[in-house]
């Protein structure tokens, strides 16, 4: 994705030998591979292209309406007035300002679910790739499988166990299940594998450090690259959540975003229905922008570390 | 999704064995006491208490408001803990959980019997409410009243009416379907016409098929304890499904889903023409369709011989308390003063809301209401009508929320492929007799 739109910039970090050279298109450029433009690839794209961007074209048009011009103008094109501020402000105040609330609620969930699930795959991702220990290979089989196990199927026996608990309707309900990151873990793991030369460690351990500052100052900055893919990873699966809170939490004042707006889209139903879209909308375009901003500021880590280990030295 | 509710209802029913055993020991005495406990009632509210209630009504902070009002020493929580499906969902886990459920829960009737049939109800006929009886319609009633208990009290309803955009009907020459030969007439007239135009919209939706099954005379789920028996191709059944299959097979349906944005746009800009639904829809239409005011008006809903009215229910629900509730006695006042005094029912009937209670349907207040919407016609007239011929003898599966939420992958592919009605009807059989015998029901399909 990150790799089109910025074909010429070395990449930051990036070694000199492996800066990416400006192609001539139809030329051979030495490398034995030549670039050839293909017409029906170049349609391909273009039909994803409009298809990725189709619905934020839409969310951005529609923001821009009030709820009697989103229900009698087109869709995919700017309305009668342009209401995108008043829409914003009413957003922010309706029912009493629940919007912050949910988008607080979004951020504490974010920042210590997602934050936490990152720390803890990335300590035990480097365990479990640089010491030995009896017993690796079972938490390498439940680690694989726990991947494998989709969280829905999980959540009516979480709900159960946090029941019992008294952890039901609480934002511990959506924190605690968030922290466990088996993906992110695993991912760490094979990162660390390569990323972190164990002469490294030996060496730091013969200088006297002791293991937690070798973790500190050496593991996690060879494993940044890594722990910035599961915390992208992590902050978009929580923010992006909506199964677990639904059935954890009843009290619409610990609700996230996700469930939240989904309350306001469902007041278009039933009885006296009250239909919101216009807030809706522009509820749902707020609501990308944190995660569109924390892509842009991480993506220069993301994309330098993709290329570690893919060559040998 | 599927996986969830399978597991949900699963839960549910696995109580409906013993449930059913207790309440061959116990039922002999609740309905003789109950005189003696209303006291009960009363003492609750005097003595106060908190309560939590869950409700996605919008006249549910006002309701609540002036109850406190009335009854200082009593505080209520009111928590919208999701609309329809997604609060069954936290109740049914609540509910196998232990713990978390509210006192008093928004339940509607076609849900009633899975929570009711299950035990997870108070029945409040052990408070004399049965003695209220003769305040709801009969329709209503007959949904809270199940096998001889009283599991809430009625709060809407949902009696089907024909309501018809007057501007479009006069614009291509259609005139006021009586029968619904008529009515499939004025669909294949209106889209030939305006091929932007559709009669009504239906993508496939299981409370309004359920609604017409009943409107044509079906009644194909019955239960017996745990004997349950499907037949949704009887007599009733297969007379809407031929009728419907006309609209489906010749693409006579605007393909637009319920409750969207587009719905919305075309009911105000005349691309849908007609609604078959309760009467709960002019609360809906005027505050979603702003545009289409004027041009609406009410007729009651095309009949098959065009002689005798009859009608069914459509949406609506009821109030009920939990057995969960540490004080069911003053849940139990509350739900009373909710669904029955008139201050209750006016706060309703103001959010727009379509009253159960018979006294109001008959009020000349609510009679000669005109709103600008439907032209200043009196529609009230035409639906307080409508729920004088609501079709007795229907009854809901004790698992319908799981059968409607299995209703898309059976006969919404109908839908989907223009096809036949009835083969979609046999595939949603077939799928709830498997899935309601795998329940520890006797599921018998004739």
């Amino acid at each position: 994705m990150s790799t089109l739109t910025r074909p010429v910039v070395p990449a930051p970090g990036a070694r000199p030998g492996r800066t990416p050279r400006r192609i001539r298109p139809g030329k051979n450029d030495g490398s034995g591979l030549r670039e050839k433009k293909s017409l029906p690839m170049t349609a391909i794209m273009v039909v994803f292209l409009v298809y990725s961007f189709a619905p934020l074209f839409y969310l951005i048009v529609n923001s821009t309406k009030s709820q009697d011009d989103l229900l009698s103008t087109f869709g995919l094109w700017f309305g009668n007035g342009f209401d995108l501020f008043a829409n914003i402000r009413d957003v922010f105040t309706y029912n009493g300002g629940i919007f912050l609330q949910w988008f607080g609620n979004t951020l504490l969930y974010v920042v210590v679910g997602a934050g936490g699930a990152t720390f803890l795959a990335t300590i035990a991702g480097y365990g479990l790739a640089k010491f030995r220990f009896v017993g690796r290979r079972a938490v390498f089989a439940v680690v694989l499988g726990s991947i494998a196990i989709p969280g829905t199927a999980l959540a009516v026996p979480t709900f159960l166990l946090f029941s019992k608990l008294g952890l039901t309707n609480t934002p511990w309900a959506i924190i605690l299940p968030s922290l466990i990151s088996p993906f992110g873990m695993y991912l760490v793991w094979t990162y660390a594998v390569d990323a972190i030369p164990t002469e490294l460690l030996e060496a730091a351990r013969m200088d006297g450090a002791s293991e937690l500052r070798i973790f500190f100052t050496i593991a996690v900055k060879l494993l940044t690259p890594g722990i910035v893919t599961v915390l992208l990873f992590s902050v978009v699966a929580v923010w992006n959540n909506y199964f677990l809170p639904l059935i954890m939490l009843s009290d619409p004042r610990l609700y996230p975003l996700t469930v939240g707006l989904n309350q306001w889209s469902q007041q278009a139903q039933g009885v006296a229905a009250h239909p919101i879209y216009n807030l809706v909308v522009t509820g749902a375009l707020i609501t990308i922008i944190p995660i569109v901003v924390v892509f842009l500021l991480l993506q220069r880590y993301w994309q330098s570390g993709l290329g570690a280990g893919g060559v040998k030295e | 999704m599927h996986k969830r509710l399978r597991t949900i209802v699963a839960a549910a029913v696995t109580t409906v064995a013993v449930t059913a055993a207790l309440a061959g020991c116990s039922s002999g005495s609740t309905s003789s006491s109950g005189g003696g406990n209303a006291d009960a009632v009363t003492a609750a509210l005097k003595k106060g208490g908190s309560l939590t209630y869950w409700s996605w009504t919008p006249s549910g902070a006002a309701q609540v408001k002036a109850f406190e009002k009335a009854y200082p020493k009593v505080k209520v929580k009111l928590v919208n803990a999701g609309t329809g499906n997604d609060e069954y969902t936290k109740l049914q886990n609540a509910i196998k959980a232990g713990s978390g459920a509210p006192d008093v829960a928004q339940i509607e009737y076609y849900a009633m019997p899975q929570f009711a049939l299950a035990g997870s109800l108070s029945d409040l006929s052990q408070y004399g409410f049965d003695s209220l009886k003769s305040k709801y319609t009969s329709g209503t009633w007959g949904s809270v009243d199940l096998d001889g208990k009283l599991y809430g009290l009625p709060q809407d309803s949902g009696p089907m009416a024909m309501f018809y955009n007057k501007t479009v009907f006069d614009k291509y020459g259609l005139s006021v379907p009586k029968t619904w030969d008529e009515y499939l007439a004025d669909a294949k007239k209106l889209h030939a016409a305006n091929p932007d135009a559709y009669l009504t919209s239906d993508t496939g939706d299981a409370g309004f098929t359920t609604s017409m099954i009943w409107q044509a005379g079906g009644t194909p789920f019955k239960t017996d304890g745990t004997k349950v028996t499907v037949n949704l191709q009887d007599a009733g059944s297969k007379k809407w499904a031929d009728t419907w299959s006309t609209l489906v097979e010749n693409k006579l349906l605007a393909p637009t889903p319920g409750f969207t944005d587009d719905w919305y746009k075309q009911l105000a800009n005349g691309d849908i023409a007609t609604q078959i639904t309760g009467a709960w829809f002019p609360g809906v239409i005027e505050s979603g369709a702003k545009a289409g005011s004027g041009d609406w008006r009410v007729a009651p809903i095309p009949t098959y011989d065009g002689t005798t009215a009859v009608t069914a229910e459509n949406g609506g629900g009821a109030q009920a308390v939990l057995k969960q509730s540490k004080n069911q006695a003053l849940a139990a006042g509350f739900v009373k003063w909710l669904n029955s005094s008139t201050e209750s029912v006016d706060t309703f009937l103001a959010s727009g809301g379509f009253p159960s209670t018979t006294s109001t349907l008959k009020s000349s207040d609510f009679l000669a209401t005109k709103p600008d919407y439907f032209g200043q016609q009196d529609i009230n007239t035409v639906l307080a009508g409508a729920s004088d011929s609501v079709k007795s003898g229907w009854s809901y599966l004790p698992f319908q929320v799981y059968a409607n939420s299995i209703y898309a992958d059976t006969v919404g592919q109908s839908y989907q492929n223009n096809g036949d009605l009835n083969a979609g009807l046999k595939a949603w059989q077939a799928a709830i007799v498997k899935y309601g015998n795998q329940q520890g029901f006797t599921v018998t399909s004739k």
